[in-house]
């Protein structure tokens, strides 16, 4: 069992903080984006790419690296920011995002923003696509981990259940996906639109070991991400309890800030909250 | 035609107020969406009528097949989804249940073109026309405006077999008025043109109003027709004004591959007329991402200007 210090899970914190607030800046000023799905993914990134993943900036194809498929591409905001904190891309290029002349995509594009894995942005490939990549790392005798991040409403897709047999047949270890049950999609609440429960259950029986966590306690994602490393043979799903808007009361819970951007005087109140947030 | 460049309207409210009211006139109407009712704008339907509306999650394909079930029980679904989605990802559908099964499936595709600028390449479709256009059986229909959209509820609900209804998100001119009929299969003549003709399908017909009057006080009388049935295709119009006009410009939000410029370019060679040509279209490559619809148009060679060079090229290639 690692034990992570309170340091470690401070700064963890801090970054996902930070993250929020880029991702709703960056939001409020483009006039368009998800803010709900990309705060409930914040504490997720922030540990993936800040704590969990090998991968280096300078050098985003190296071949053995740790691959991350953002399979919920609408939250590019997040993903966008902490690629930029990384060192990926300068961070004024977030100011840019959607304008006819920047490298940022309303959905992420592997052929213009060095850093992201694959073009995502139409939901449920995410699986498929690392069984793939496992299975060429596998033939290639490359070690390296795929890590998929999932939205709920995502799994009423048939995809998902086909990548996810795949996996399972070919007893990929590698593969981690990670559910951000935040339980709210675009239309409403997923369990109007379309239930995914018992999703626990569901998974298991695809053959996943699953994990179920709260996906805004850094200390419990770092001991999933790590627990993963010791299960062998079959993919892991995490699944993340987590709120969508996560961190903002009004965007908490509540469709309409799915894909709205906000105002500025939202933008500010927003911003004070997660400022004030947990700090103690 | 009542057009007003400062009049401008949502074209999926047009689509979306239409299909609840006409809802209430027709109960075998059913709707499906897939998680996107607040964007397609069914909504305003379910509201009316939760016990025909059926949101089944975000699973396009599933959703298809679903609407087949229906349409085999005697109702009328239209199932909703973007075009990126509803075309692509549940082609193998479409193809085998709707059209080689010759259901009554209204087939509405939202957010087509490059109209959601916003979300990017993932979210247009730029080919979805090609596709359709070649699919046995299947009419294509292409609104200009929130007003014909509304009107191609009726007009797609009331035609027996498969319809492809390609919707747009953007905001835009408004050109018809409650007095325009939608005739499936036969194109309109905005205004009378001499020296070229052009010839535009969907929502950037407000472009090609505003570029024919530019011209002509260059000197330059273009015609305007509209194209809103891309299938099955309207030759007479297309004859009879190629051969009055001698040139002409197709326009269109989508490939210049398959779409418009094809089926007129077809057209002209199976009538054995040889006039100029011109395409203003997407030059098969990808979109990207925008802040806004019109810089987005520009970029990809659709604007009033594009409109306007087009037409004095195929007018120069004509007079040689
Ligand atoms: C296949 C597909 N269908 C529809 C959409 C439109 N869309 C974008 S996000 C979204 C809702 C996603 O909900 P969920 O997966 O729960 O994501 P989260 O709540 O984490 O943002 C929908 C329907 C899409 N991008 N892809």
């Amino acid at each position: 069992m690692v034990l992570y210090s309170e340091e470690q899970i401070f700064n963890l914190e801090e970054i996902s903080r930070k993250l929020r607030i880029r991702s709703l800046e960056m939001i409020y000023k483009r006039g368009a984006g998800h803010p709900g799905g990309s705060l409930s993914a914040a504490d997720i990134i922030a540990s993936l790419y800040f704590y969990k993943m090998k991968i280096d900036p300078g050098n985003p194809f190296m071949e053995n690296r740790d691959r991350f498929i953002l399979s919920k591409g609408h939250a590019s905001a997040v993903l966008y920011a902490a690629l930029a904190m990384k060192g990926y891309f300068p961070e004024d290029d977030l100011d840019n995002w959607g304008q006819l002349s920047c490298h940022l995509q309303g959905h992420p594009d592997r052929n213009k923003t060095p850093g992201v894995d694959m073009n995502t942005g139409t939901l449920g490939h995410g699986i498929n696509i690392a069984a793939g990549m496992l299975l060429g790392g596998r033939l290639k005798k490359i070690n390296f981990k795929v890590y998929v991040l999932l939205g709920d409403g995502e799994c009423q897709g048939g995809i998902i259940w086909e990548g996810a047999m795949t996996a399972a047949k070919y007893k990929l270890g590698n593969l981690v996906a990670i559910l951000d049950y935040n339980r709210v999609q675009l239309d409403g609440f997923v369990k109007d639109i379309m239930p995914l429960e018992p999703i626990v259950e569901k998974w298991k029986s695809f053959n996943f070991e699953v994990f179920q966590i709260d996906g805004h306690n850094i200390r419990q994602i770092l001991e999933a991400l790590d627990g993963a490393d010791n299960i062998h043979g079959k993919p892991v799903m995490i699944i993340a309890k987590t709120v969508k808007g996560k961190g903002v009361s009004f965007m908490e819970n509540n469709c309409y800030w799915h894909g709205t951007a906000p105002n500025k005087d939202q933008l500010e109140t927003a911003k004070k909250e997660l400022l004030e947030r947990n700090k103690k | 035609m009542t057009y007003d460049k400062r009049k401008i309207e949502s074209v999926r409210e047009g689509y979306g107020k239409a299909l609840a009211l006409y809802g209430k006139l027709n109960d075998k109407v059913v709707v499906l969406d897939a998680d996107v009712s607040n964007s397609t704008l069914t909504k305003y339907f379910a509201e009316e009528f939760p016990e025909r509306f059926f949101n089944v999650g975000i699973a396009e394909a599933g959703m298809i097949d679903t609407a087949v079930g229906l349409a085999l029980e005697g109702f009328i679904p239209f199932a909703n989804a973007f075009a990126s989605l509803i075309c692509y990802r549940a082609l193998e559908q479409i193809r085998t249940c709707v059209s080689y099964c010759n259901t009554n499936v209204k087939i509405a595709a939202g957010y087509s073109g490059i109209s959601d600028y916003k979300d990017g390449p993932t979210h247009h479709s730029i080919f979805d026309l090609a596709i359709m256009r070649s699919m046995p059986d299947m009419t294509v229909l292409v609104p200009a405006d929130s007003v014909e959209a509304g009107m191609m509820v009726k007009a797609a609900a009331e035609l027996n077999g498969p319809v492809y209804l390609r919707l747009s998100r953007a905001d835009m001119p408004v050109i018809f008025d409650y007095r325009h009929k939608v005739k499936i299969g036969r194109g309109v003549t905005l205004v009378e043109g001499e020296d070229l003709t052009i010839c535009c399908m969907g929502t950037l017909l407000g472009n090609c109003l505003d570029a024919a009057e530019k011209l002509r006080s260059s000197g330059i009388y273009a015609g305007v027709i509209e194209i809103s049935t891309l299938k099955p295709f309207d030759s007479k119009i297309i004859v009879d004004t190629a051969i009055r006009t001698g040139a002409m410009v197709t326009v269109e939000e989508h490939n210049i591959i398959g779409g418009l410029y094809s089926a007129v370019s077809e057209c002209l060679i199976n009538n054995n007329i040889s006039i100029p040509v011109g395409p203003v279209g997407i030059k098969d490559h990808y979109a990207c991402t925008s802040l806004n619809i019109d810089d987005l148009y520009e970029y990809m060679g659709l604007s009033v200007e594009d409109i306007i060079n087009i037409s004095k090229k195929v007018i120069r290639k004509k007079r040689k």
